[in-house]
């Protein structure tokens, strides 16, 4: 990175609208993203139990409006409300993948901190472990066990588990060797700690900002993968709809013309993925100004 | 580097076989009642024990694999009850398609993603930056399949310009070179869009990293053209983490191409993925999830080698 007070004067590469974003541009995009990703939480804790409609409703009378002031996303092909159902849909997709990607910390910590501490022949099996995992294409070996173990939450939530458990485990098992070598960790060592204590008591719990933030980042992927199985109909049953599940019963309305049942689920998919990326960029930020993250927007 | 990718993706691959086994006998899945479909709700259990015997899904699962492995090397990988074809006959059908399909977009999407990325590092912080970058995070946000259903609403439904999906045209039974490259535009385009904010952020950064070093300040020096510089000097060694992480970009085609395949009726391998996974065809499944992990472990490979090539401080054994 180019440090202003070295970098050339001539260098044309930045054009006259080129200024860097400024501490209050990136304040700004900061409280727009937390404010996003509130009000999703909000919406999807709030409206199902406060707001006594029903998103199963059938109006026949009511069949695929486009979007209006009385239906602002306009309604599906049974005439149910699509606003109402992709709030429902984001419920169930965000519980799934915060449950899942819960299991897949849990599991990541685990393997990275145990292969880490033991060493040896434990690390080399572990990481060879990780290794045969990672080179099954994610998607196929979800769809992989979900098949075989029939469709419903929990293969969903152990096959996102599944896939995404890799590189929270590699993260920890790095921060877990370079915490190793740490004066602390000799201290407690020489002061009589067995390794399990050690393991435990200093080791997990210097890792876990990061395991923590890794979680969150994963969030988001694990709702994509869900998202992604139901659409292919290896996910949730049509009766708990997520966004994936609302993408593929819109399939069926687009070829009549009507692009709304598909385009406001994505949508729902979509503006919390970016408002997750914008907050642990502005996160990442605070820990290390020095790797201002101009990537991310 | 390379020489050990390979020795140890050997063992990875049969660990891999072995996997699938394992998870099938852990499942409910059975493939007695998978075979007799319908007919096993109502037959006879002795009728059900043969069948069981003739199938040998009684024996232990060690031999079962060995069994498995031992004939998919000789070419049979058994038969596959959803096609209602021999397995190694539907994958051979298949592959081609999806390897044409997954090479258009994958050149597509790395010849745009370089020159979109180049074109804003030039400009680093302008207008184009800006809107590229933004745009490339939306698209890594949203998901294939639903890109491809409003290609589908825009191109074909509203415009009706490209055919919505399939291999062919309706009405014709033959397949003719004009037809499939009509049938392929909008897959290709949308599994380009689906792997082109990776290229392009990559391209992007490793070009903006190259124009603050070294040489790039010597060539300028030099009094080099600007597009000299930036074509001859910053592209080629920002191209460089690019090109080594091309090959390890399998699993994320693959899994673009489930997707893509899925909503285009695309005839090719990912496709049929999808339907043995929706019909627990565990022939089909199983020899699928084998091939398709064998296409990471080379792409792994290819990136070893082509980062030994490009980087001559690399050595190929190391």
């Amino acid at each position: 990175m180019a440090d202003p007070l070295t970098a050339p004067a001539w260098r044309p590469a930045r054009g006259r609208r080129g200024r860097r974003p400024g501490r209050r541009a990136s304040g700004l995009r900061l409280w727009v993203c937390a404010a996003v990703l509130a009000a999703a939480v909000l919406a999807v804790l709030l409206v199902p139990p406060l707001v006594r409609l029903d998103q199963q409703a059938v109006d026949l009378s009511a069949r695929l409006l486009p979007p209006s002031p009385a239906h602002p996303f306009g309604t599906d092909d049974l005439g149910r409300d699509l606003l109402l159902r992709c709030v429902h849909g984001l419920r169930v997709s965000l519980l799934t993948g915060v449950v899942a990607a819960l299991a897949a910390t849990v599991v990541g910590t685990a393997v990275g901190a145990a292969a880490a501490a033991l060493g040896g022949w434990t690390d080399r099996l572990a990481m060879r472990v990780v290794d045969g995992f990672a080179s099954v294409p994610p998607l196929l070996l979800g769809v992989f066990a979900v098949a075989l173990f029939r469709p419903g939450v929990w293969p969903v939530v152990v096959s996102v588990a599944l896939t995404h458990w890799l590189s929270t485990a590699r993260i920890v098992r790095a921060e877990v060797l370079s915490l190793k070598s740490r004066p602390f960790v000799d201290a407690a060592v020489s002061g009589g700690a067995s390794r399990w204590r050690v393991t435990v008591r200093h080791l997990v719990p210097g890792v876990l900002p990061q395991a923590g933030l890794a979680a969150v980042l994963m969030v988001p992927h694990a709702v994509w993968h869900e998202s992604a199985l139901s659409f292919l109909g290896l996910g949730l049953p049509a009766h708990q709809a997520s966004l994936g599940g609302l993408v593929q019963a819109g399939r069926g309305s687009l070829l009549a013309g009507a692009w709304w049942p598909t385009l406001f689920p994505g949508l729902f998919l979509i503006v919390p993925t970016l408002a997750v990326a914008g907050l642990a960029a502005a996160w990442r930020e605070r820990l290390d100004p020095r790797r201002r993250s101009e990537l991310i927007p | 580097m390379a020489g050990r990718r390979a020795l140890l993706a050997g063992p990875v691959l049969l660990a891999v076989t072995f996997g699938v086994f394992a998870a099938a006998d852990l499942s409910p899945f059975d493939p007695v009642k998978a075979y007799a479909g319908t007919a096993g709700l109502t037959a006879p259990q002795a009728e059900l024990d043969r069948l069981r015997a003739n199938l040998g899904a009684d024996r232990p699962l060690v031999e079962r694999w060995w069994d498995w492995l031992t004939s998919a090397l000789g070419g049979d990988l058994g038969t596959s009850a959803s096609l209602r074809q021999p397995v190694a006959d539907a994958i051979a059908e298949r592959v081609g398609w999806s390897a044409l399909l997954a090479a258009t977009a994958f050149a597509a999407a790395l010849l745009a993603g370089t020159a979109l990325g180049v074109l804003a590092a030039r400009r680093r912080g302008g207008l184009l930056d800006r809107a590229a970058t933004g745009l490339a995070y939306t698209l890594q946000a949203a998901p294939a399949f639903w890109l491809g259903l409003l290609a589908v609403w825009l191109f074909s439904v509203r415009w009706g310009v490209l055919p919505s999906g399939g291999l062919t045209d309706a009405d014709s039974d033959t397949v003719t070179a004009g037809q499939v490259a009509r049938h392929l535009v909008l897959p290709a385009l949308v599994l380009a869009l689906s792997q082109l904010p990776w290229f392009y952020l990559y391209v992007r950064q490793g070009v903006c990293d190259a124009l603050a070093e070294d040489p790039v300040r010597g060539a300028r020096a030099r009094g080099l053209g600007e597009r000299r510089v930036l074509l001859g000097h910053a592209l080629r060694s920002g191209l460089l983490p690019v090109l080594t992480l091309i090959g390890s970009r399998m699993p994320e085609l693959i899994t673009g191409a489930l997707l893509v395949e899925t909503v285009f009726s695309w005839p090719g391998i990912a496709a049929a993925t999808v339907q043995a996974a929706t019909s627990v065809d565990f022939p089909l499944l199983a020899a699928l999830t084998v091939l398709a992990t064998a296409a990471v472990l080379a792409g792994n490979l290819l990136a070893d080698l082509l980062h030994g090539l490009a980087d001559p401080r690399v050595g190929f054994d190391g």
